[in-house]
């Protein structure tokens, strides 16, 4: 068994694991945080999305031990204490989904689109950064809205502030 | 996934002194081929040694027009990158479109030369450029380098740790993806070098990257579309699967050149 040490949505979490852990059963099992979900397990579904040293990954393909030492931002870490992250809110007043299970690798796969490319997406780009996040319910049309409608609420925020 | 052993190297020397120690060790870069073939238990290395927390094998530095590509840099920062933007687009383009994006800020030029995937993109890209592959000791041409199926020249515990390349003139890259995958079902990368003009696909043949002279001669004399149009693809040695047969994939290879071209401008 290996120690695994990572900074979780800014605490630092300590666990045991077997060297071929994958980081989304150390996070779910080990860690208790079962908002990263398993869809296909093989690369393909992006439900397991993270962020890893502030940079989108899948948490189903990356050993635990790969990952120790570095930051991760799982979904629980995305809201305030009473407010819902802006891409959260967008997911919800567009009603960016329906059965919720890719909702939130959707999420934070939006987040992290945002953060490079922000103000300057397109539905053309939010369709192509939506290429590794399959949805099996939406059609991705109100997924696609959530995530343009975010943007501009976080730009105009950015814009406010300076 | 079977068991394994996870070791990780802090410096080029350390990661193949662990590799020596362990015979029946692997390098894992970015891990987006190997975890998963792992997973499905098609690979079962007792070691794992892992590259991506070496410095020295991270990042791109360019010198006048010769550029240079870390092995360990993911797919995201050379898609990303405006000083290789601003000498060879294609190459950044053609890591833009790798996998997805999450896939590219894990994955890696190493690792992706160093697996040969037939349909993988790198391959055309290096291929294409005519680069040169920096291993832990020694220099080869792609010409050298990639060599059949999942087959290059690396030897027992070689590592790759760089590929350099002049900047071409031009260059362009086009592919007609496999929608499930996003792997190359033809990929075709083209490039006016300075010693030559240089035609790579990928993703078609059945013994992996190659290079496609007729096209090459007939681009060296006229740089356009329209210079393929009386060019034959020859599909005998050309892969047939559930997605495309060998004369469909040959078709592809020549309207991907063509794509390929106008891309370069």
């Amino acid at each position: 068994m290996t120690k695994v040490t990572l900074t979780v949505n800014g605490r630092t979490m300590s666990g045991e694991c077997e060297d071929r852990t994958l980081l989304v059963h150390f996070i779910r099992e080990k860690l208790g945080l079962t908002g990263t979900h398993v869809g296909c397990d093989t690369t393909q579904c992006g439900a397991c999305v993270i962020h890893m040293d502030g940079r989108s990954v899948k948490s189903c393909s990356i050993l635990a031990v790969q990952a120790s030492g570095s930051t991760i931002t799982t979904i629980e870490g995305l809201a305030g204490q009473s407010e819902l992250h802006p891409v959260q809110a967008a997911f919800k007043e567009h009603h960016g989904l329906q059965c919720g299970f890719c909702t939130p690798g959707m999420v934070m796969t939006a987040v992290d689109m945002i953060n490079r490319h922000g103000g300057s997406l397109t539905e053309e780009k939010v369709r192509a950064e939506l290429d590794g996040n399959i949805c099996r319910c939406t059609g991705y049309h109100n997924i696609v809205k959530a995530i343009l409608a975010a943007d501009a609420e976080m730009a105009s925020g950015r814009q406010a502030a300076e | 996934m079977y068991a394994t052993s996870y070791h990780r190297a802090s410096s080029v020397e350390d990661a193949v002194q662990l590799r020596s120690a362990h015979e029946e060790g692997k390098y894992l870069s970015g891990g987006m081929t190997l975890i998963s073939t792992m997973k499905q238990r098609l690979a079962a290395p007792s070691d794992l040694i892992d590259l991506r927390h070496i410095p020295a094998l991270r990042g791109i530095s360019i010198e006048g027009r010769r550029v240079k590509i870390g092995a360990a840099t993911p797919h995201a920062d050379v898609a990303a990158s405006r000083d290789l933007r601003a000498l060879c687009p294609a190459i950044c383009d053609l890591a833009s479109h790798i996998g997805d994006p999450h896939v590219r800020h894990m994955g890696t030029i190493g690792g992706s030369i160093a697996n040969n995937d037939p349909a993988a993109d790198y391959p055309a890209g290096l291929l294409g450029l005519g680069a040169t592959i920096v291993t832990d000791r020694r220099s080869l041409s792609a010409d050298d380098f990639f060599v059949g199926l999942f087959e290059t020249a690396l030897e027992e515990g070689e590592m790759v740790t760089a590929v350099t390349f002049d900047a071409p003139e031009k260059a362009g890259y086009a592919k007609f993806n496999n929608p499930a995958s996003r792997f190359a079902m033809t990929g075709v990368f083209v490039a006016k070098t300075a010693s030559g003009v240089r035609v790579a696909v990928t993703g078609a043949g059945s013994d992996g990257v190659f290079r496609h002279p007729g096209f090459e001669q007939a681009l060296a004399s006229n740089w356009s579309a329209d210079a393929l149009a009386n060019v034959s693809v020859d599909s005998s040695n050309l892969l047939s699967d559930l997605h495309a047969n060998a004369e469909y994939r040959a078709n592809l290879v020549k309207v991907m050149a063509k794509r390929a071209i106008a891309a370069a401008g």
